[in-house]
């Protein structure tokens, strides 16, 4: 070690990069050590993409007027987006099993700021959600269950879905900083089946005359889900909804009130004490 | 090693938690280079004092700085490293993803190869961190704590729930450490590492400063010498007037007295009893920290003191 004095002085300013590396590098590879993520984001989505496409009725029904895609199209979207929703929230909600842990208070020892720890997440959580659409999009292509007859639709879908479940990564934070536990997914993970449900992920979107209907277009998947299918529905009338503003006001809504939440809940885990 | 510049500057630093004061005005200067215990019963305020010392947080009132700059600072130029008592890794990440993370973090880190074989633990590089055990998950708190290279190093009760064995694994590695002119503060209840480990005790109680010197002139705070001797049929009560007694035990054919005058009532026992195999000792530090603190020590090998601090937001 050399002298004190001098070491003291020369000592450098930290770097404020706000995206490392090695950080992301080692957060990528956490993410794919875990069985429960990659099982409901990769797996679940694909099984259920050809399980149902082998069960559905008139899977090769043409839907919408331009004909652009088949039912079973319809499904690989709403998997792909239950899938990119399960990624991004988990990637988020991991904060939580990080500050359970510890970690986050460990990262306070570091020259690193809490704000760039969130931008990894979210950063993680893009990567996530285009593994997991990506994913379902080729299981999708590969075993027959979707025929889309333009590429258009392709990009369309999972520009939305991916840009679209952005706003999931920010509710997983949000939970991740309310829940100081290790176990928030085990209640996130039920919580996202039913707003995927009430998205009309598992069924198509539920008839807007019923008291359900009603409720679920309130719901944060709801838009998202919407937003994501209508590239291959182009409807303007008829059983699929024409496009609505309502879709992007939900989004953005859900969006803005999670956000707020994570920025609220994040500030104070990070004020000092 | 000393050139003047402090490690640590605590002035009248005080912590309130509501009505509870975690720390009631503490004064301490620790200069560089020196191995400092601090010393005290659970909820004496040790870990938070090392908080704010780490700018974990701020103090109610007074002034901390590590070495001239806010700890904050301090940190932010990895002058200043920890090993926390717990926590602080994931289960899910190997050893050395721990500490190549960290040192991402840094500016100029150490090579984290190097940290490794400083915390003794490249062979279990690879390891992930819930198969690791106690010591190891320690010495991987250690490694990290390494990485930026620090001038001050700050453990707390970082041997808490290891066996022996570990411990002194885990004691040896930051001896070897300290030797190369780091400063070291650690918080600990286990008496016999602050008398092994420290040049210098800091004894903590509700909050303040009860004492502070090396384990010898702590020692030598309480009054009296311990004279021990084997003398068969020896009545306690007869004992007490014998020269400057002031504590009288018999146990057996052993008789342990505590007297302020220790050589005049050694010349008595010799000469004027059938005293015999006489012993002289100093009083242990064990005895000043039972007198100051009121008896809360924990012996190394007592795991029923590892309790944590009742009611204290630590």
């Amino acid at each position: 070690m050399t002298s004190p004095l001098t070491d003291v002085a020369s000592r450098p300013a930290p770097r404020r990069t706000l995206l490392n590396p090695t950080v992301l590098r080692i957060e990528l590879r956490r993410l794919v050590r875990n069985r429960r993520i990659l099982i409901f984001t990769f797996v679940f989505p694909a099984v259920m993409l050809v399980f149902i496409g082998s069960q559905i009725t008139g899977q090769d029904d043409v839907i919408g007027p331009q004909a652009v895609a088949n039912v079973g199209a319809y499904v690989m979207a709403s998997m792909a987006v239950y899938g990119a929703v399960m990624a991004t929230t988990s990637a988020g909600a991991s904060v939580s099993i990080e500050r359970a842990a510890g970690w986050s208070r460990q990262l306070r020892l570091t020259p690193a700021r809490p704000l760039s720890h969130v931008l990894v997440k979210m950063l993680v959580a893009v990567v996530l959600g285009v593994c997991a659409t990506v994913v379902t999009f080729v299981v999708g292509a590969v075993t027959g269950t979707a025929h889309v007859t333009a590429m258009a639709p392709w990009w369309q879908m999972g520009v939305v879905i991916v840009l679209g479940s952005l706003v999931f990564a920010a509710f997983g934070l949000f939970m991740g900083y309310l829940l100081p536990s290790e176990n928030a997914m085990q209640f996130l993970g039920p919580l996202l089946a039913i707003l995927a449900i009430f998205g009309g992920l598992f069924s198509g979107p539920l008839p807007t005359d019923s008291l359900y209907g009603q409720i679920a277009q309130y719901t944060p998947i709801y838009g998202l889900s919407q937003l994501a299918h209508w590239p291959l529905t182009l409807t303007t009338t008829g059983a699929h909804d024409p496009f609505r503003m309502a879709w992007v006001l939900n989004l953005v809504v859900w969006g803005l009130v999670f956000v707020a939440g994570a920025v609220w809940r994040f500030r104070r885990d990070t004020d000092r004490v | 090693m000393v050139l003047g510049m402090n490690a640590i500057t605590l002035r009248s630093v005080t912590k309130h938690f509501g009505q509870v004061r975690a720390v009631d005005g503490i004064d301490l200067i620790i200069g560089q280079g020196e191995v400092v215990a601090v010393l005290g019963p659970n909820g004496a305020g040790k870990t938070t004092t090392i908080d704010m010392v780490l700018g974990l947080s701020t103090p109610t009132d007074g002034d901390v700085t590590v070495f001239d700059l806010h700890p904050r600072e301090a940190v932010d130029r990895g002058l200043v490293s920890a090993v926390l008592q717990s926590g602080g890794l994931l289960k899910d990440m190997t050893v050395r993803e721990s500490v190549e993370y960290t040192a991402a973090l840094f500016p100029s880190a150490r090579p984290v190869d190097e940290a490794l074989a400083a915390a003794g633990i490249t062979a279990i590089a690879d390891r992930r961190i819930k198969d690791c055990s106690g010591g190891e998950q320690q010495r991987t708190r250690f490694a990290m704590a390494l990485v930026p290279d620090p001038e001050l190093i700050i453990l707390d009760e970082p041997t808490t729930g290891m066996d022996v064995a570990a411990r002194r694994a885990f004691w040896q590695a930051i001896h070897a450490d300290a030797e190369q002119g780091r400063t070291v503060v650690f918080a600990t209840h286990y008496l016999e590492e602050a008398e092994t480990w420290a040049d210098r005790v800091v004894v903590v109680r509700a909050g303040k400063v009860v004492a502070d010197g090396t384990p010898a002139e702590l020692g030598a705070m309480t009054a009296g010498r311990v004279v021990r001797a084997t003398l068969p049929d020896a009545d306690p009560e007869q004992l007490r007037t014998l020269p400057g007694v002031v504590e009288a035990e018999v146990r057996g054919t052993t008789v342990t007295l505590v007297s302020t005058d220790s050589d005049a009532l050694a010349r008595h026992l010799l000469t004027q009893t059938a005293a015999r195999d006489l012993e002289v000792a100093g009083r242990s530090l064990e005895d000043t920290f039972v007198a100051l603190t009121g008896g809360d020590a924990g012996t190394a090998d007592d795991p029923t003191t590892t309790e944590t601090t009742e009611g204290l937001p630590r």
